[in-house]
């Protein structure tokens, strides 16, 4: 009756990341999946355009792989610490090194790169909201243009929809068969994965049907969208998932020093992502106490009840 | 209890901006010294006040100092943690937010902010992290406090960018701009900086409130990149209390990784 989709990250990324796609990989702050992003770079894709809210340290370090051609984003830094140096070197035409090209960019504000998931996911042809008004981005972004409302004429702006050619959400649990519960920061994960040709979806932990069942509500994304799953326990590092391990901001911070300098971060990337066969092998590169270190006291939610009607 | 060693410029910055919140319910809370200042206020003048951040939480209550705009401490606890589309369009869009915070690497006399590049947009001498939810919060947060640090480089006579609009070009156009374009909010009202609080006249441009105790009317001049308005008498800021230095020392950043 059901099939499962439960395959390793090697497999998902080999079937359904090609080169010149258009990815997404969603999560704002929380459940970043760098295990994927990590995959693609030692699967070395190309001329990949990267789409993201927020591209933090993954992007940064897919740029600094040669993985990206392009960006589409919203806001462009290192949260709480400041700026993302691979992704700057080359958007900055002073920092160019020899033989690099300048990235192309296309940018919006928040509420907008949300739009244009949303749109995608619901087949708009647009998504309207009221920023913009009498700012730059739209002389910079011609993508970002008015639209007139057919009821009293008013005008507000309008963003496009985005239809990536994967999404790669991370999410606490889901069952083989892709059915996606998440709690904490939702941030677009619903909306990206519902706009995108394929959904990769990486979970924490792999659950049986009932258990997903039992709490119908915490299901962000069902298998009906999902095309694979892969279990990846601290998939999201250093990202954090909410009650499971805490975010790394040490690392965080380290990034900005490492990433300054361009072989410091290829030596990085040579140690900790194509030294590494896998997630398992990064996570026992660490060892596990670090992790240990990262993990929160609990804090559970009650629970609900939904009833029994039969 | 001891009396506290006198407060740094960042602390009173904090102290400043926690008093411009005095009263206010829903605040749109940014990382660093804003989300310090909303903590103070929370805890001293506006006890009622409910903490929305962009992450998308609404009724914060933090446990830790967050060092991103997203981290896990804002979620648990939370009245409501919801996502991103509604955060946008059901609580900022939807007129939910009394105050706003915004920073940038640049503003000008009308409280218009650049937070996107530094040169030309093309070829930018300096990428900066751009929007984000500025410029949405710009127009629909009902007033926007400003938190900056004074300098030439930051307080220009004309931004390299436009990414969240103020005051655009004056009051009187900015208030029909934002009839005619439906915005929520009312623009700009206050801008806090190390060296003192400045308000925004009728006609929309920017003038000196208060003077920081410690600042002089030359630190303000010399670092602000027009002739920035003085009014003939104008207050001393108000000296932080022992017991706001105590929370903001004690409590809210207790590493001084922000303040100290």
């Amino acid at each position: 009756m059901s099939t499962s989709k439960l395959v390793d990250m090697r497999t998902a990324i080999a079937a359904h990341v090609h080169d010149g796609d258009t990815v997404a990989i969603e999560g704002f702050t929380h459940c970043i999946s760098f295990a994927a992003g990590h995959e693609i770079i030692r699967q070395r894709r190309r001329n990949l355009t990267l789409a993201r809210m927020t591209p933090d340290l993954v992007y940064d370090q897919m740029v600094a792989a040669g993985c990206a051609k392009k960006l589409i984003f919203s806001w462009l830094g290192n949260p709480g610490v400041g700026s993302l140096h691979a992704i700057r070197r080359r958007t900055e035409p002073a920092a160019l090194a020899p033989g690099e090209s300048l990235l192309e960019i296309e940018e919006y504000s928040h509420h907008g790169m949300v739009g244009r998931y949303v749109a995608g996911a619901h087949r708009l042809p647009f998504y309207p909201l009221r920023s913009y008004s009498e700012s730059d981005l739209p002389k910079v972004n011609p993508l970002i243009r008015t639209v007139q409302s057919p009821f009293g004429g008013e005008e507000v702006y309008a963003v496009p929809p985005l239809n990536p050619d994967v999404t790669i959400i991370h999410a606490q649990r889901a069952d083989a068969e892709g059915n996606v519960q998440m709690w904490g920061l939702l941030g677009c994960q619903k909306e990206a994965a519902f706009a995108a040709k394929h959904v990769i979806a990486v979970v924490e932990e792999i659950v049986p049907t009932s258990v997903i069942r039992a709490d119908p509500n915490r299901t962000i994304a069902p298998g009906l969208i999902v095309s694979a799953v892969v279990c990846e326990p601290f998939g999201a590092h250093p990202s954090y998932v909410q009650g499971s391990y805490d975010r790394d901001n040490a690392f965080y911070r380290e990034w900005d020093t490492i990433s300054r300098d361009a072989a410091a971060t290829e030596a990085w990337l040579q140690e900790w992502v194509y030294g590494v066969k896998d997630r398992a092998a990064y996570v026992a590169k660490f060892g596990g106490d670090y992790f240990k270190g990262l993990t929160p006291t609990s804090a559970p939610s009650g629970s609900v009840d939904y009833g029994d009607y039969r | 209890m001891s009396a506290q060693r006198p407060a740094s410029k960042s602390e009173l910055m904090v102290v400043a901006s926690a008093h411009a919140l005095t009263g206010k319910r829903v605040c749109f809370v940014g990382v660093g010294l804003p989300n310090i200042a909303v903590n103070l206020a929370k805890r001293t003048v506006a006890p009622e006040m409910e903490l929305v951040y962009e992450a998308g939480v609404f009724g914060a209550n933090p446990a830790r100092l967050p060092l991103s705009i997203g981290d896990p401490t804002i979620v648990t606890g939370s009245t409501a943690t919801v996502s991103m589309h509604d955060l946008f369009g059901l609580y900022l869009q939807g007129g939910r937010i009394d105050v706003g915070f915004l920073g940038g690497a640049q503003i000008d006399r009308f409280g218009n902010l650049n937070t996107t590049v530094i040169g030309d947009y093309a070829a930018p001498k300096t990428r900066l992290p751009g929007s984000g939810g500025a410029c949405e919060i710009a127009i629909n947060a009902k007033e926007i406090l400003v938190i900056m640090r004074q300098s030439t480089r930051s307080f220009v006579k004309e931004l390299d960018f436009r990414t969240s609009p103020g005051n655009l070009g004056g009051a009187v156009a900015a208030a029909k701009t934002r009839a005619a374009q439906g915005w929520g909010g009312s623009g700009p009202s206050g801008v806090i900086t190390d060296l003192g609080v400045y308000g925004f006249d009728d006609d929309g441009e920017m003038a000196l409130r208060s003077l920081h105790p410690g600042a002089t009317l030359d630190q303000v001049r010399a670092s602000i990149g027009w002739e920035i308005r003085i009014p003939q008498s104008f207050p001393a800021t108000p000296t932080p209390t022992d017991e706001e230095l105590r929370l903001i020392r004690e409590e809210l950043d207790p590493t001084g990784a922000y303040v100290s």
